[in-house]
């Protein structure tokens, strides 16, 4: 004695969204209901295990159905089959593009193929998140990332268009692509440290201003490679630490200004060169794409952790990036201010970012 | 008369793809009607098709015009192999052949194919041009509007309701012909598609001529349905109420006056109908017609009214014959009882010139009781004998009203909600089965069988009507239920007394209001009728007795009830009997006064069956009918008076016939009428010889029910009519009233006094528990949960008592199947089955629990035996939202206004249209931006857009049609269409692409909206198909996608007529067969519903009413004629 058949089918159809978020958790129905009734489920409408069950089935099956409309979300709005009001479609739409931090940390900057795909088991496990739930959220970074690879225009705006995702969520998407793109190492363990949050801000950093799109606002360009020219002009800066007068200069300056207005004044004097040459040298190698990749570990072997064993405060650094970035304008010798601008804006707001513990 | 019928394939989108190697696909069209078949350029590598083609022009005869649908056939072009089909469009351009529906086809239509579903969209237009001026087409049976609604649709009056209407064809079915064993399972089904389209179209045109022929413009109430009989073959058939149907404009004309009365039908009519019924008293009479068709494999049961709860079945048979004689009886004995026919003497003498007194009635009612036993031509013969004793005006108008009431076959009427004024008095429930044995249709041309079966069956119902005493039966329908060779043939509907107003010629018109002044100054005095004499005194007194209980007194003479029934006075107006329980199949009338709240009330049984074959099979189905019958109205009394109600509405009893099984499901609205008395509560009897544990038992058992009577009257807040009582004031002493009335009675007749005084109203209704089966029916009556918090349910169009809707509506189609273990007991069988029911209910609760307070209304539960073992339970249903805050202060004002605006047909509506044709008559910035404006954020707005729209267009359409009347029909099509894609071109770029939205409810109504036109119905049968059924998710997986399409294709469809909703919507059948070990399952689905426009109220509301008059007087002129 079974039910063999159970289908509730609404003209509007009917969505409930704390079943959708168990499902996009990749719960079995089984635990779905568990889950539910631990919840109170059944306090509601004198409910009971039978009626939620098949409710939970309902609800599944019917999220099964919307998911081929949901991976290509521009077809939703004109799809006859499932008469959804529009806000019910948005958050049909954002909540299944929407993704773990933790999961999107662990993927952050490698390749998006069906390599990393067999390791989804391993982060599953080590994040906790269900394997179903992984496998949908890597596919939407490998769909999300296919459509727009090839795509003209910005990219937070080309994620939006063809997604119809919120800016908020486009913006981590747009991350998500510039690290896949350009497979920033994130793995190191001395990166840890670091969240899905920080880094898709220095992704946000780094599209909006090192991009081709960056300083070209013509459509065709685009905003997932990192400006050429750029990047090779970035050589010149190489004159600030190679030039014993202007480094010289440049640090009496930037002490001029710290004097008595940070902690750690004598250790920065002490250490000035050293991290200036570093943020330099970065800079000069940007030119090879295996640097370009280790530009944030490079960032924390060579500045961040130097400064964090001085005890900086994250206050003190500010200060001096600020100064140390500005002071160059008075550097009369130094002609390439523009890219030193435009280089030390992005560093300074992603050093301030990853300069936590 | 030829016609034209012109399509263009635009575009098409989301197509699968077609080919692997390069993921696109080269579409083609094939555009076919009839035999012309016309192809569109191939459309290479895109998913995207703009084919943008040329019109293809058809030349046809308007019967293909209603017969044929035109089949849009979506290709992949193949250059070296047969072109692969993706799907299909079947497109009904009926609407578009009635001036007053929809004027042409346009939107995106899904490409449907029975194997893999909807496979992307299609684009088209399609119009019609008739080479006829209106009057010419009016001829042709294409003229005539079809509706599905079972009452005047909202924007119409009823000018005629000319009667009952029925056709059936037959074919043989595509799936079971030879050709099916060499032919894929598309073919196959595409074949079953087309020639179901086909049958519907045709059966569709053969209703219209009769229609016609009968003087109407309208079919109200529409019912179709389809009898897949397997080898023997496809029935489908179909029954309705041909109408003369009027636009609403601003003169108020005269017939939609609330007052009804024309006598000369009921005079005619009420003579005969002495003996009717009320509501469902006990009857037996039931199952004994059973016995005299019994021999030929016919069989049929009757219940004209409840069975009487206490009566054990084997006492039917002998009580029977004496509730026949019943009839005759009568008639011998009137003359001698002078009180019940002196009332219609001074009123009948004030009103005509000359009448016959008390003896004259008499006999004519025992004339036409005799009649009764005879065929269709009976009313002509009384028609006669009343002419020779009533003057001569009397007599023309009786033969009038007899004409038009009786001439036709079956005095029948499919409505279940009338104007205001039409219902006079209903009569119980009145049922006719048949089971049969199929045969092989040997001539499909000429389906005499099935014709005679149907005939057989609605003589039976119509014989049952007037031994009830009622002249005609309300809220009809009919059904069937087939397993293998046997077939069960249902009819059932409500016998009534109808006003003859709405029956009649306008030429008769002017006598009926001049002879209403008299009725109504007499009336006054009308107190002084003590006896009451059913119908004829009714007749006199419609107008006085206040509406909201006039259909509840009794049409007949209580002194001759043919069976024993409890019988007070109506405690509204406390001067005529009402029954103490009245059943029917119709809506609650919306002017009936009723006591809190209603709510669903189901009995259900199970019933085993042994396997059988043929004759031996059908014998044994008829011989346990009766039974399932009988206790399935002692449940349906048990659970009334268990929840403190009087009365049940939209009783639907289904049966349905399985190989090892009977299935029984009675679903109704329970509601406490307050002009019925209290019901009194259930007591519960044990065995005489009793210990103390069983007593103990029994007063258990007793409490139980008491306190679940209690609760349930809480829950839907009926306060004691005690109250009631004193708040009305009887301007006569009740008791003396009474006992004055039953010392006349014990005069005349001991045995109906006796019976009379031994119910008082406290009385008890006895529950015997002398065997298990009693012990079943309490159990059953007590499993029953009540609904959770905040939810009511009603099978009918209203719930009594809420009125404030909001405009969320949320309709719905839940399927399940369960299957049994073999070697269960009927009373296994039976708790399995309610508990089915009972889950579904709370299932659907507890889903739409988001939209609390809300009301499950139109309850519509449909079960069916797929196989062996399964049983298969359908609802379709809306939930409605509606306001609790408000209901106390202002629900009675905003519930009273909502009565007057949504339901009758008066003044009110009239104002509406006023506004409306304002609305239309500004084509002004003052309505246009703000629909704009708010397009894209609410869907409402958008269907506030396209309404305006939509709303111009019928302007255009009258201004059109009312000024220059001569055009020709060619120059007459040709603007409005342009302008009508112009517009939606223009609505859609706004709400950029997405999807309009299309509300779809069961009722005739969108809450919080006016409909403002009736485009055509839709009427759609689909077939669906897999070999993958795991891959498809199963059965469940299976049957979701599919009725998901099914409700996509309704919405496209009627988006493309340009609409924003379906009222009346029902899925008719679903028959679901499945195949596991194959992998294969196959789906049939028939929908139908009427295709509206809808505005909001609230937007009418803030429209200006300036313009207005002159607009509508032109639209007046148009639509007029």
């Amino acid at each position: 004695m079974s039910m063999e058949l159970d289908v509730f089918v609404g003209n509007t159809t009917v969505l409930d969204e704390d079943v959708y978020q168990l499902w996009l958790d990749g719960q079995t129905v089984t635990d779905a209901v568990r889950i539910r009734i631990e919840a109170g489920a059944l306090q509601e409408c004198e409910a009971n295990a039978e009626v939620l069950l098949s409710d939970t089935m309902d609800q599944f099956r019917t999220f099964q159905m919307c998911e081929r409309l949901l991976q290509s979300p521009s077809k939703v709005a004109n799809q006859l089959l499932f008469q959804i009001p529009p806000h019910r479609q948005t958050m049909l739409i954002e909540r299944y593009y929407e993704f773990d931090s933790m999961f999107a940390r662990e993927v952050l900057g490698k390749k998006l193929s069906k390599g990393t795909k067999k390791d989804l088991d391993d982060i599953g496990s080590k994040t906790g998140i269900v394997l179903k739930s992984c496998r949908r959220q890597f596919d939407n970074f490998k769909r999300v990332f296919k459509v727009v690879e090839e795509l003209k225009g910005p990219l937070v705006e080309n994620i939006q268009r063809h997604f119809l995702l919120s800016d908020v969520l486009a913006r981590d998407y747009a991350a998500i692509v510039f690290f896949a793109n350009s497979r920033f190492e994130t793995g190191k363990r001395k990166l840890q440290y670091l969240s899905f949050q920080d880094f898709a801000f220095c992704a946000g950093q780094l599209i909006s201003y090192w991009t081709v799109g960056a300083v070209d606002n013509v459509v065709e360009n685009m905003d997932v490679d990192l400006e050429k020219e750029f990047l090779h002009d970035l050589k010149d800066l190489k004159v600030l630490v190679n030039d014993k007068d202007m480094l010289d200069q440049h640090k009496s300056l930037v002490c001029a200004q710290l004097r008595g207005k940070i902690k750690v004044f004598s250790e920065m004097e002490a250490s000035f060169k050293n991290l200036s040459r570093a943020l330099v040298n970065i800079a000069s190698k940007l030119t090879h794409t295996k640097d370009v990749r280790d530009l944030f570990i490079d960032l924390v072997e060579k500045f961040i952790e130097p400064c964090r064993s001085d005890k900086w405060t994250i206050g003190d650094l500010r200060l001096f990036l600020t100064h140390y970035s500005s002071s160059v304008h008075t550097l009369e010798a130094f002609r390439r201010q523009v890219i030193w601008d435009r280089y030390m804006g992005v560093i300074k707001s992603c050093i301030l970012k990853m300069y936590h513990d | 008369m030829p016609g034209k019928l012109k399509a263009k394939i635009v575009a098409g989108r989301h197509l699968p793809v077609m080919d692997r190697a390069s993921d696109l696909t080269d579409a083609f069209v094939e555009v076919k009607f009839g035999n012309t078949t016309f192809k569109t350029d191939v459309y290479p590598k895109s998913l995207n098709p703009q084919w943008n083609s040329e019109w293809f022009k058809f030349e046809v005869d308007d019967e293909d015009l209603q017969d044929e649908p035109l089949q849009i056939t979506v290709l992949d072009h193949d250059t070296y192999s047969a072109n692969d089909a993706i799907g299909k469009v079947y497109i009904d351009i009926d609407p578009l052949l009635c001036s007053e529906a929809a004027t042409v086809i346009s939107g995106w239509l899904p490409i449907y194919d029975t194997i893999h579903g909807i496979r992307g969209e299609i684009n088209v237009l399609v119009k019609v041009d008739l080479f006829n001026d209106l009057n010419r087409f009016r001829q042709s049976s294409c003229g005539v509007k079809f509706f599905c609604t079972t009452s005047i649709p909202r924007c119409y009056r009823a000018v005629m309701v000319h009667g009952f209407v029925e056709e059936l064809v037959v074919n043989e079915d595509p799936e079971y012909q030879w050709i099916d064993r060499i032919r894929t399972p598309r073919a196959s089904n595409e074949a079953r598609q087309r020639l179901i389209f086909l049958m519907s179209g045709e059966l569709q045109r053969k209703i219209g001529l009769k229609v016609l022929e009968m003087g109407g413009n309208a079919v109200v109430g529409y019912l179709q349905c389809f009898d897949l009989e397997g080898e023997t073959g496809l029935v489908v058939r179909a029954i309705g109420t041909a109408c003369t149907l009027e636009k609403i404009s601003t003169l108020p004309a005269t017939a939609t006056h609330p007052s009804n009365s024309s006598p000369s039908k009921d005079m005619k009519d009420s003579p005969q109908a002495a003996p009717s019924t009320l509501g469902c008293r006990s009857t037996h009479s039931s199952p004994v017609h059973s016995a005299s068709s019994r021999l030929s494999q016919g069989f049929s049961v009757s219940v004209p009214t409840l069975l009487f709860a206490g009566m054990k079945p084997r006492h039917r048979s002998s009580e029977a014959p004496r509730a026949r004689q019943c009839r005759p009886g009568f008639g011998e004995e009137a003359p001698g009882v002078p009180l019940s026919s002196g009332p219609p003497t001074p009123l009948r003498a004030q009103t005509f010139s000359s009448f016959s007194p008390s003896k004259s009635y008499s006999r004519q009612s025992s004339s036409s009781d005799t009649e009764l036993s005879l065929t269709p031509k009976t009313g002509m013969g009384s028609g006669g004998s009343a002419g020779k004793e009533a003057g001569p005006l009397k007599a023309l108008l009786r033969q009038q009203t007899q004409s038009a009431l009786e001439q036709r076959e079956y005095p029948f009427f499919t409505l279940t909600a009338f104007p205001p004024g039409f219902l006079l008095h209903v009569g119980g429930v009145v049922s006719a089965r048949s089971v049969k044995l199929l045969d092989r249709i040997h001539n499909p041309d000429e389906p005499e069988t099935r014709d005679a079966w149907w005939e057989e069956i609605r003589q039976e119902i119509k014989s049952h009507a007037k031994a009830l005493g009622c002249h005609a039966v309300v809220g009809y329908s009919e059904s069937t239920s087939i397993c293998e060779e046997v077939c069960i043939l249902s009819a059932s509907g409500t016998a009534a007394i109808l006003s003859s107003r709405f029956m009649q010629d306008g030429s008769l018109d002017t006598e009926h209001r001049l002879s209403r002044q008299p009725l109504c100054v007499f009336s006054t005095g009308s107190e002084r009728v003590e006896g009451d004499m059913g119908s004829s005194a009714s007749l006199g007194f419609e107008e006085v007795v206040p509406p909201g209980c006039g259909f509840c007194h009794i049409p007949y003479d209580e002194l001759n009830i043919p069976f024993p029934a409890q019988l007070t006075y109506c405690y509204c107006c406390r001067r005529y009997k009402v029954p103490d329980v009245l059943f029917t199949t119709i809506d609650l009338p919306t002017e009936a006064n009723v006591t809190g709240k209603g709510c669903l009330i189901q009995a259900r049984l199970c019933r085993t069956k042994k396997k059988a074959q043929g004759e031996g099979n059908a014998t044994a189905i008829s011989n346990l009918l009766p039974f399932l019958e009988y206790e399935l109205h002692t449940q349906l009394m048990n659970k009334l008076k268990l929840r403190g109600m009087n009365a049940l509405f939209g009783l639907r009893i289904q049966i349905s016939v399985g190989e090892t099984m009977l299935l029984g499901l009675a679903s109704a609205t329970g509601v406490y009428l307050t002009a019925l008395p209290s019901p009194g509560g259930i007591q519960v009897a044990g065995k005489t010889p009793s210990d103390i544990t069983y007593e103990q038992h029994i007063s258990n058992m007793q409490k139980k029910i008491n306190d679940t009577i209690s609760k349930n009257k809480e829950l839907h807040e009926i306060n004691p009519p005690e109250v009631v009582e004193e708040i009305i004031g009887s301007p006569i002493p009740e008791p003396r009233q009474r006992s004055r009335l039953f010392r006349s009675h014990s005069e005349s007749s001991d045995e109906v006094s006796e019976l009379d005084l031994s119910h008082g109203k406290k009385d008890a209704f006895v529950l015997e528990i002398d065997d298990t089966d009693a012990v079943e029916d309490i159990h059953a009556l007590l499993t029953d949960s009540p609904t959770p918090a905040g939810f009511y349910s009603c099978n009918t169009e209203i719930m009594p008592g809420i009125q404030n809707w909001t405009s969320a509506i949320q309709m719905f189609t839940s399927v399940r199947v369960f299957r049994l273990n073999a070697n269960l007991t009927n009373q296994g069988l039976n708790k399995i089955f309610s508990d089915l029911c009972e889950n579904l209910l709370k299932s659907l609760y507890f889903k739409l629990r988001s939209m609390v307070p809300c009301c499950l209304c139109h309850l519509n539960f449909t079960v069916a035996i797929p196989e062996d073992e399964l049983i298969q339970v359908a609802v379709t249903a809306v939930a409605m939202s509606f306001d609790k805050e408000q209901s106390l202060e202002n629900g009675k004002q905003s519930g009273e206004k909502t009565l007057i605006k949504a339901i009758t047909e008066n003044d009110e509506q009239l104002q509406f249209n006023l506004e409306l044709n304002a609305e239309t008559s500004s084509p002004n910035p003052l309505s246009s931006p703000k629909g704009l404006s708010e397009v894209g954020s609410h869907p409402s707005a958008r269907d506030r857009c396209s309404s305006w729209i939509e709303q111009l267009k019928l302007k255009a359409h009258t201004i059109r049609r009312g000024s220059v009347k001569t055009t020709s029909s060619l120059e007459k099509a040709s603007p409005l269409p342009e302008g009508r894609s112009r517009s939606l071109r223009s609505n859609r770029s706004y709400s950029g692409s997405s999807v309009a939205v299309v509300k779809m409810t069961p009722l005739s109504f969108i809450p919080g909206a006016k409909i403002i036109k009736y485009l055509g119905i839709i009427n759609m049968f689909f077939i669906r198909e897999t070999t993958s059924l795991r891959e498809e998710g199963g059965v469940s997986g299976f049957l979701h996608t599919f009725i998901a399409e099914v409700f996509a294709m309704v919405r496209a469809h009627v988006a493309a007529l340009g609409g924003n909703a379906v009222v009346s919507y029902s899925m008719k059948e679903c028959v679901f067969m499945e195949n596991p070990n194959k992998n294969q399952a196959q789906c049939l689905i028939n929908v139908s519903g009427d295709a509206v426009i809808f505005i909001q109220e609230s937007e009418l509301e803030s429209t200006s009413v300036q313009t207005q008059s002159a607009t509508t007087h032109t639209s007046n002129g148009g639509e007029g004629t």
